[in-house]
């Protein structure tokens, strides 16, 4: 006990806090390592959380529900992949129109679904590992999403890491043009990436409307798109520094809010900005260092590329 | 070519659906100003509710408009503005931070009317006032708050910290108190007024502490959806909105926010040539703040209990903040049987005595 908080509920409630922003930030990454920047990861969470509510309430099960929001979203990313890939547009633009069009659209779809509740998505069942002190409530007591969403960093970075895919992928963002020499269909590759991404924003997405904030509202996800995206950044790209800095994020507001809980002493306005500060402290403290996270960037992120130049 | 075609279709179409509103000048047209979107299920739903009253209670003579998600600052002057150019009669301005933007426009456009919800500012003749004195409802959520908790720990979700929430908290505890002098008290400022998944977490850290009734002073359902999960354990209350969907879970009552009487008045006094500058602070009495159904859980002579004082609010007989109160302090704000004055309410400024913490600045 630090404070009058239990830290075992702390780590829970951060685990939980902060699985949306790695989800869409794990997705981001992969986008942006083929070298694609898409600014509209708020637009495809949102579609992601209408999506997988609505398809939750309708077919009454919350698998089908994230598979629902991961469609959605997809398919919301397949625009950005045709307008960016396909029709060359500018990827900043494009992506913040991106954002704009999720969020009406979703607005649109979830009008009849204001007030309704989702099915539950229950915890996982660990057995005996749920009755371990501390760790028990801490880190076993999580419904699957938690686990899958590490697994999927984890999955990630081996990918990156250590297959030929991953290579590949690194490649096209590195260098497109040498890619390209190679026989790399890099507008195909970039393509994928860019639906990858959008599968995993989409399931952040419903993650927020289904067991989160277990309802529909307009603009549910209020701005969880564009700490992914700062996340992405802050990680340097790589996969386990967007856990780490998901974490980081997720748990410096969860416990900003459980200090203002058990009255802290500790003048509200601080804990409030702690996220931030923080965030930039990190920021400022990794691109300091030898100038090394500044040179991390894949160095065609944010080029369009076209076969004919 | 034939893509072309599409677009000058498309433009043209545009054109007419706004040629067509622009041309309407003979309506009133009514304009609203939201914080949230309409579809938040609390506070900017209730604002919606009006407007819409409006449209029905005056049918083809009056036009609607609203733009949502409207942030507290510097665009809410420039939504405020476009909205004075495309020919609105009155804007209704809804959240507390367009104050200054909303004065600020108002001065350039004397012909026109605007409102602003829970403000004090009324620095020219074009703008009025107008709030809802939602303490009372506070009042009898803190009676319930008291008789109903286990733990003796009742929890507040607030948001900013200006005299309309701190009111809120003070008549909170205040009755919570009366009632149940073990009750302790506390309070999370949220800094946001619509934020589902940050509501949901600060309900989710007072439960953490042991908090078992939760009132919230922001827009979202999102606190009523965290204390759903406990299963009964915690109890919360619908807020600006009756948020009926909760009544089978941990929802035990609500203030409703009805706008609708208000808007319709004043829309109807621009008509017909009647308006004038106003400062209008209506609360139970007036039909403005209601309070919801109170449900099976909570026992019936508590239920009774807090019925007696919504009527006695709504009859004059009783005012939520009647003395002996203390300031957090100790010094002495209201003396006993002294009732406090609104310029005391619309300032307010202080915890009462026994709330630990300090109110941001």
């Amino acid at each position: 006990m630090f404070g009058g908080i239990d830290p075992a509920l702390l780590i829970a409630a951060l685990m939980v806090n902060s699985v949306p922003i790695m989800l869409a930030a794990t997705g981001e990454l992969v986008v942006e390592k083929a070298g694609v920047l898409n600014l509209g990861v708020e637009g495809m969470m949102i579609m992601g959380a209408i999506c997988g509510f609505v398809t939750a309430v309708v077919t009454g099960n919350p698998y089908f529900g994230f598979v629902g929001g991961a469609l959605g979203a997809v398919a919301l990313s397949a625009v950005f992949g045709v307008l960016t890939q396909v029709l060359q547009t500018n990827q900043v633009a494009t992506g913040l129109a991106l954002t704009l069009f999720g969020l009406g659209l979703s607005s649109l779809i979830g009008q009849s679904y204001v007030g309704i509740k989702p099915p539950a998505t229950g915890d996982l069942a660990l057995g005996p590992l749920a009755d371990i002190p501390f760790l028990g409530v801490a880190v076993f007591s999580h419904d699957w999403m938690v686990y899958a969403s590490i697994l999927l960093v984890a999955g990630v970075w081996w990918v990156l890491k250590y297959s030929r895919m991953g290579l590949v992928l690194r490649a096209v963002g590195e260098s497109h043009e040498a890619a390209h020499a190679l026989g790399y269909k890099v507008t195909r590759i970039r393509f994928l990436a860019v639906l990858f991404g959008g599968a995993l924003a989409g399931l952040g997405g419903a993650y927020v409307s289904l067991v989160r904030v277990p309802q529909w509202t307009d603009g549910i996800t209020a701005g969880a798109g564009w700490i992914a995206l700062a996340i992405v950044v802050f990680a340097s790209w790589k996969p386990w520094r967007v856990l780490a800095g998901a974490y980081l994020f997720g748990g410096i507001s969860v416990l900003q809010l459980n200090l203002q809980a058990a009255g802290s002493a500790i003048p509200v306005e601080y804990l409030s900005m702690a996220p931030y500060l923080i965030t930039i402290l990190v920021l400022v403290i990794m691109s300091s260092g030898r100038g090394k996270a500044a040179l991390a960037a894949p160095a065609c992120l944010g080029q369009n590329f076209h076969a004919s130049r | 070519m034939k893509r072309r075609t599409l677009l000058a279709t498309a433009a043209l179409g545009l054109g007419l659906t706004f040629g067509g509103a622009a041309m309407a000048q003979d309506k009133t047209k009514a304009c609203f100003v939201y914080v949230g979107p309409i579809g938040d299920g609390g506070w900017t739903y209730q604002h919606h509710q009006g407007a819409l009253a409006v449209q029905e209670a005056f049918g083809d003579k009056v036009e609607i408009a609203f733009q949502e998600n409207v942030p507290e600052g510097a665009d809410a002057e420039r939504v405020l503005t476009q909205m004075a150019l495309s020919g609105c009669n009155i804007i209704f301005t809804t959240s507390f931070g367009y104050m200054d933007a909303t004065n600020a426009v108002a001065a350039k456009f004397p012909d026109i009317k605007f409102e602003h919800a829970t403000g004090y500012k009324r620095e020219h003749p074009n703008v009025s006032t107008y709030n809802a004195r939602f303490y009372e409802g506070r009042a009898v959520q803190g009676h319930i708050a008291g008789k109903m908790t286990k733990s003796n720990k009742i929890g507040y979700i607030a948001s900013f910290p200006i005299p309309e929430v701190i009111m809120g908290i003070n008549s909170y505890y205040l009755h919570a108190k009366k009632v149940n002098p073990a009750v302790e008290l506390s309070i999370v400022w949220a800094f946001t007024w619509f934020d589902p998944a940050k509501e949901a977490d600060a309900a989710k850290a007072l439960i953490d502490q042991g908090v078992d009734v939760i009132a919230s002073h922001t827009d979202s359902t999102a606190p009523l959806a965290e204390a759903a999960k406990t299963n009964g354990a915690v109890i919360g209350f619908g807020q600006a909105s009756d948020m009926a969907e909760y009544k089978d879970g941990p929802r035990v009552s609500s203030i409703i926010d009805n706008w609708a009487p208000y808007y319709v008045k004043r829309v109807s006094a621009l008509m017909d040539g009647s308006y004038a500058q106003a400062d209008a602070w209506e609360g139970i009495a007036g039909g403005e703040v209601e309070i919801g159904e109170i449900t099976a859980l909570v026992p019936a002579e508590v239920k009774a209990e807090a019925e007696a004082m919504r009527d006695a609010i709504a009859a004059g007989t009783y005012h939520p903040f009647t003395g002996p109160i203390n300031k957090q302090d100790g010094s002495v704000w209201l003396a006993d049987g002294a009732v406090a004055p609104d310029g005391d309410l619309l300032g307010m400024n202080f915890y009462v005595e026994g709330i630990v913490g300090e109110i941001p600045q």
